[in-house]
């Protein structure tokens, strides 16, 4: 599985407030969470994302509340990817079950800038920053993490699988 | 040689004996999902082509977050909610009378010690105070435990926060989970599970081992736990459970800890959580300069009974500042009658209190008691995240309810002492 696309970076602790604020809990249509997507923290991201491009945090990205709204807001936006040095467990959880590609990859946020392009193997552990020519390796995903994202996400996944 | 959470996870396994870093599949004892995860994972279990939930008798669902509705959007969603559980004959749903999830899941005889329970809301870990391994996940996973009863997870490597000394007189558990939070930091223990010993945590109530269990998440821990003891069993009895004293498991004296983090609190001033994160803690009397224009007393951190008479205690007879809104929100209907039963609740009204009904009120930023542009909070809450209650230009503050009380007779953060 590769991806490619444009980065935006932020720096640590990007919690779920950041992503998508309490108040729009409310919402059930991922479409209308998407509208709101660090409606706060960066209001030039939801004009500015172009589907495929991808989020790079530092560490501990996603953390706060176990809102699944965070990874559906980033992934509806367009968002293919969320690259960061760590995540939070839950949030990471999320991405996973909904079928995006969460990626933990020490060094990434020293290695790309804002605006880069990157292209990442996901399955091949390797993301390549296309404007300086630096690459970086880090531990694809487990086996079962894979075949869930391979799914499209968690629903499918055990929609086909029998034994859970 | 096992962790308490390693014990847990194994017999909720199957399994003679499970170590950190294993990935096993969990059957759930029981799921609990809140008003703002659930049609997310109502829509996810039927997605997966379950029509009905795994046991209607283990799914407990509670509308919390914003409870009654403040918005057309949520009365809609209260709405479907409503209709899953009479379509699926759901045994424990609980309206948006009763209150905040994590305090109505024990309050009901929900939680039982080494038992697994999973809930929707990233708080859930507050569950470990009784012994049992709790944790958050998102709605697809809870989704996936609806349909099957049963959920993955990682088995965590474990710190040890041995916590010694006696607390002194306006120093409460909020306190000592602040200072934990300094120490461990927002991501310390990502991953992991906290387990908490010590001469002072057993010298804590349950609802202040609450408080430390609640914000494990915190530190980006996976749960928070405490082994059950006499009080934990005399808790559970006398809210109407059954229990087994010997079916609960206790972590090895020699268990496998990633860490160890010791404390002692002898001596240890009240602390505060400053902006925007949760482990910039300070001593209250570094940061008493600071003016406050609200302060929130309530939360599945600090909304329980003890925390009301602390504020009690402080406010009884007296005014709160006039630049200061006052908000005290029960953690739940029980406490809320015991609070009015003590007189607790007519002094604060009189004090100038604001008493709205249990729910989760100003602490996640979706309900009653926003921050606007500008302005700065006290909460005994436990996320002080930009925007987190309203305004991404406010300030949040956490400290115990003594302290938020403190502050808003005065207009500033406040030390207990000072207003004595």
């Amino acid at each position: 599985m590769k991806i490619k696309g444009r980065v935006w970076k932020y720096g640590h602790d990007v919690n779920t407030d950041y992503i998508i604020p309490g108040r729009y809990m409310e919402l059930t249509d991922p479409g209308e969470m998407a509208a709101h997507v660090f409606e706060e923290h960066d209001p030039t991201f939801r004009k500015g994302v172009r589907k495929g491009d991808m989020v790079v945090g530092a560490t501990n990205f996603g953390c706060g509340s176990s809102r699944e709204h965070a990874p559906l807001a980033l992934k509806h936006a367009g968002v293919g990817c969320v690259l960061a040095e760590s995540f939070a467990r839950i949030f990471y959880r999320n991405a996973i079950n909904i079928g995006l590609p969460a990626l933990e990859c020490p060094g990434i946020h020293d290695s790309v800038s804002n605006g880069d392009a990157v292209e990442i193997d996901v399955t091949g552990g390797t993301v390549r920053n296309l404007d300086t020519g630096a690459e970086l390796k880090f531990n694809p995903l487990p086996p079962f993490m894979v075949e869930v994202l391979n799914a499209g996400g968690l629903v499918p996944y055990l929609k086909e699988t029998e034994e859970w | 040689m096992s962790t308490a959470s390693e014990k847990i996870l194994a017999r909720a396994s199957g399994r003679d004996g499970v170590k950190a870093g294993e990935i096993i599949k969990a059957q759930v004892d029981t799921a609990m999902m809140p008003d703002v995860t659930s049609v997310l994972a109502i829509e996810a279990m039927k997605k997966m082509g379950a029509e009905s939930v795994w046991d209607p008798n283990r799914v407990v669902v509670i509308l919390d977050h914003v409870a009654p509705p403040s918005s057309v959007n949520s009365a809609r969603v209260h709405a479907l909610i409503r209709g899953f559980a009479k379509e699926q004959d759901l045994k424990h749903f609980y309206d948006v009378e009763s209150g905040v999830c994590h305090q109505i899941l024990p309050e009901q005889g929900h939680v039982r010690p080494s038992t697994v329970v999973i809930g929707a809301d990233s708080h859930t870990c507050t569950h470990g105070a009784f012994g049992a391994f709790a944790t958050g996940v998102g709605s697809t996973d809870m989704g996936a435990v609806l349909a099957r009863g049963k959920t993955w997870l990682r088995v965590p490597e474990t710190i040890k926060v041995d916590v010694n000394g006696s607390l002194g007189e306006h120093v409460y558990a909020k306190d000592v989970v602040l200072r934990v939070a300094k120490e461990i930091g927002v991501s310390g223990a990502t991953y992991m599970a906290l387990e908490y010993t010590g001469e002072t945590v057993a010298d804590l109530t349950v609802a202040g081992r609450m408080t430390l269990c609640n914000m494990a998440i915190e530190m980006g821990a996976k749960t928070g736990i405490c082994s059950p003891d006499h009080k934990t069993f005399a808790w559970l009895r006398n809210h109407g459970m059954d229990i087994d004293e010997s079916d609960a498991l206790h972590p090895d004296p020699d268990s496998c800890y990633r860490r160890t983090v010791e404390l002692d609190v002898t001596g240890m001033p009240p602390m505060v959580a400053c902006p925007h994160n949760v482990d910039n803690v300070k001593p209250v009397t570094e940061v008493s300069d600071i003016e406050i224009n609200q302060a929130f007393i309530g939360s599945c951190t600090n909304g329980r009974l003890e925390d009301l008479r602390q504020a009690h205690a402080i406010l009884k007879g007296r005014q709160v500042h006039r630049d200061v809104r006052l908000l005290v929100v029960p953690a739940s209907r029980g406490v809320y009658k015991e609070a009015l039963d003590e007189g607790i609740i007519t002094d604060l009204v009189d004090a100038g209190a604001v008493v709205s009904n249990p729910s989760c009120a100003a602490c996640f930023g979706g309900h009653i008691g926003l921050l606007g542009p500008g302005e700065r909070g006290i909460a005994t809450s436990n996320r002080n995240f930009r925007g987190r209650q309203g305004s991404p230009e406010a300030e949040v503050y956490l400290s115990s309810a003594a302290v938020a009380a403190a502050s808003a007779l005065t207009g500033h953060i406040t030390h207990p002492e000072e207003v004595e």
